[in-house]
């Protein structure tokens, strides 16, 4: 699985409150996530992340378990995140709705091309390929379905 | 023999396994979105409805016709598919699960963050999202990597005012809040076998918020002890010898109470560095300090008195509704003019029943405080329910001993 987009560099330990606030999770309707995406951090980012690779601290995604928070990266358009680490829940999130996660501590410059390939494990924020940690087979799987619920429509 | 994780998931650290859930539990949060991913799985039937629950907690009662009407599908679905429900008012899921519902040795997995309190048990109990959790619902199990364990080696006994959130807090502080990420925690030795059910599940409650995926005790006489008022007979863990990744020594003796100052859990202070700062409002109660125990503290500390700003508690079920309200313990604290609601999640998350105004600066027993999380501008300092006590009824941060 391969991609490409223009990176956009935030700090790290950031939550899932700050990525979608529990103000906006009543409803079923993604482009709410979509539209208020990262508000509480920079109310500008969410109109900039069509076609954007979030290049990040630590730890990111920690906090809560919902799903809404990688829903809405992806809704809003995002490529994918790379990091040096991801909060474990956000991670089976992000993998389970299809929206591809890169383990690596990189260099970022905003607006810069970044282009990935998961199955050769490399990540290039546009200084040379860094190698990064792999994805379980199983997770692979999920990703190129498209997600767990494409997974499981598949295996029945 | 290794870790509690090992043994449990019946494979070494770092390998990935297909495993059996024994208790699958969503709340009305993550609830909606499990169904509707359940749903589009194309699912015609959940694997075993015995297995898995649904417990309304987050916004109970809901607060909005919006909201009402999200609850109201979903309370369809399960009051028709012969799952385990809980309805408003029922209590926090994790509370819920602890009374009488996990047992040792069991792999438990909820549909939020704060899953791992009922590690507290000696399950391997963690989080997911909503469909992870429809996929349980599916399958009946789930893939894990199994963690490294960092062990948290407890001597001695907590003293004076100190109660395990100070501890839970402290071991936030140590760890970081991402120490433990992608890992377990174990809570060892002679410290360990001092600590109540409560005490227990207030630690592994807080384990979330270093990054692991749970936090365990062993199950000894005391896990045996709870679950028997529960009618349950069960047998204890054997004690460990499995080697940790990375060991933490914390002397219980050491303990004093402390705060985490907004917005970070592991940016903790001792309560007197902070003494003085004036509170909007006071919060009782969550998965990590709503039991019974903790209203029986907080109600010695306030009764007689009135509380010096608006102080909200919230029992953390109605098991524990029940109890303080048959022991009198509800009554001393409504006396000393606190605001009681509805068992549930209260406005730790910042939806209803207490959310704060711009500016406001609350004093919560609660686990996290992120920016906005309780309200738009609001400051969240997370404390013990003694050190909670205290402040409310001088309106601003108080260290417990004063009184």
């Amino acid at each position: 699985m391969q991609g490409k987009g223009k990176a956009i560099c935030l700090p790290a330990d950031i939550d899932t409150d700050v990525i979608i606030a529990g103000r906006y999770l009543r409803t079923k309707d993604r482009s709410v996530w979509a539209e208020h995406v990262f508000e509480d951090l920079d109310q500008a980012l969410a109109k900039n992340l069509k076609g954007a690779i979030i290049v990040t601290g630590k730890n990111f995604g920690c906090g809560s378990s919902r799903e809404q928070a990688a829903i809405a990266l992806k809704e809003a358009g995002v490529v994918a995140v790379v990091a040096p680490s991801f909060a474990r829940i956000f991670f089976r999130n992000a993998i389970n709705i299809g929206l591809p996660l890169i383990e690596a501590e990189v260099p970022c410059a905003n607006g810069r091309l970044v282009t990935f390939d998961l199955n050769a494990g490399w990540v290039d924020t546009g200084t040379g390929r860094h190698k990064i940690a792999p994805l379980s087979l199983k997770m692979l799987a999920i990703l190129k379905a498209g997600g767990l619920v494409a997974y499981w429509k598949v295996k029945k | 023999m290794g870790t509690l994780s090992e043994r449990i998931l019946g494979a070494p650290a770092g390998t990935y396994v297909d495993h059996r859930v024994d208790r699958a539990f969503a709340h009305d949060g993550t609830g909606v979105l499990t169904l509707e991913s359940y749903r589009q799985m194309g699912a015609k039937g959940l694997f075993d409805p015995s297995r898995i629950h649904v417990i309304f907690d987050h916004i109970a009662p809901a607060n909005n016709s919006v909201t009402a009407t999200l609850q109201h599908e979903l309370r369809e679905f399960a009051t028709s598919s012969f799952l385990n429900f809980s309805d408003i008012g029922g209590g926090i899921c994790h509370q819920c699960m602890s009374e009488g519902v996990v047992l040792p040795r069991e792999v438990v997995v909820g549909a939020d963050s704060h899953s791992c309190t009922l590690g507290a048990f000696g399950a391997f109990a963690t989080g997911v999202g909503a469909t992870d959790m429809a996929a349980i619902w599916l399958t009946g199990e789930t893939w894990f990597r199994v963690p490294e364990t960092i062990g948290i080696r407890l001597t001695g006994s907590l003293t004076g005012t100190a109660e395990a959130k100070d501890l839970a807090l402290t071991i936030v502080s140590r760890l970081g809040m991402d120490g433990a990420t992608y890992k377990a925690l174990e809570y060892i030795g002679d410290g360990a076998k001092t600590l109540s059910m409560d005490d227990r599940l207030t630690v592994c409650n807080l384990a979330v918020e270093t990054g692991a995926k749970t936090g365990m005790f062993y199950a000894d006489e005391v896990t045996i002890e709870y679950l028997k008022t529960f009618g349950i007979t069960t047998e204890p863990q054997a004690p460990n010898q499995a080697v940790y990744e990375q060991e933490l020594e914390i002397d219980l003796g050491s303990i004093a109470p402390v705060i985490a100052v907004p917005p970070r859990v592991d940016a903790v202070q001792p309560v007197h560095e902070l003494a003085g700062l004036t509170l909007d409002q006071v919060f009782v109660g969550t998965c990590t300090n709503g039991r019974y125990s903790d209203l029986v503290r907080f109600a010695k500390i306030v009764k007689g008195k009135k509380v010096a700003v608006r102080t909200i508690v919230v029992p953390a079920s109605q098991a524990v509704l029940a109890e303080a309200i048959r022991t009198g313990v509800l009554a001393d604290i409504a006396e000393a003019g606190c605001v009681i609601g509805t068992p549930g999640c209260g406005p730790c998350l910042g939806a209803h029943m207490g959310v704060l105004g711009e500016g406001e600066v609350c004093l919560s027993t609660a686990n996290r405080n992120f920016k906005n999380r309780m309200g738009v501008g609001g400051e969240i300092y997370l404390a013990s329910v003694a050190t909670a006590a205290a402040s409310a009824l001088e309106g601003e941060i108080t260290e417990p001993e004063a009184f």
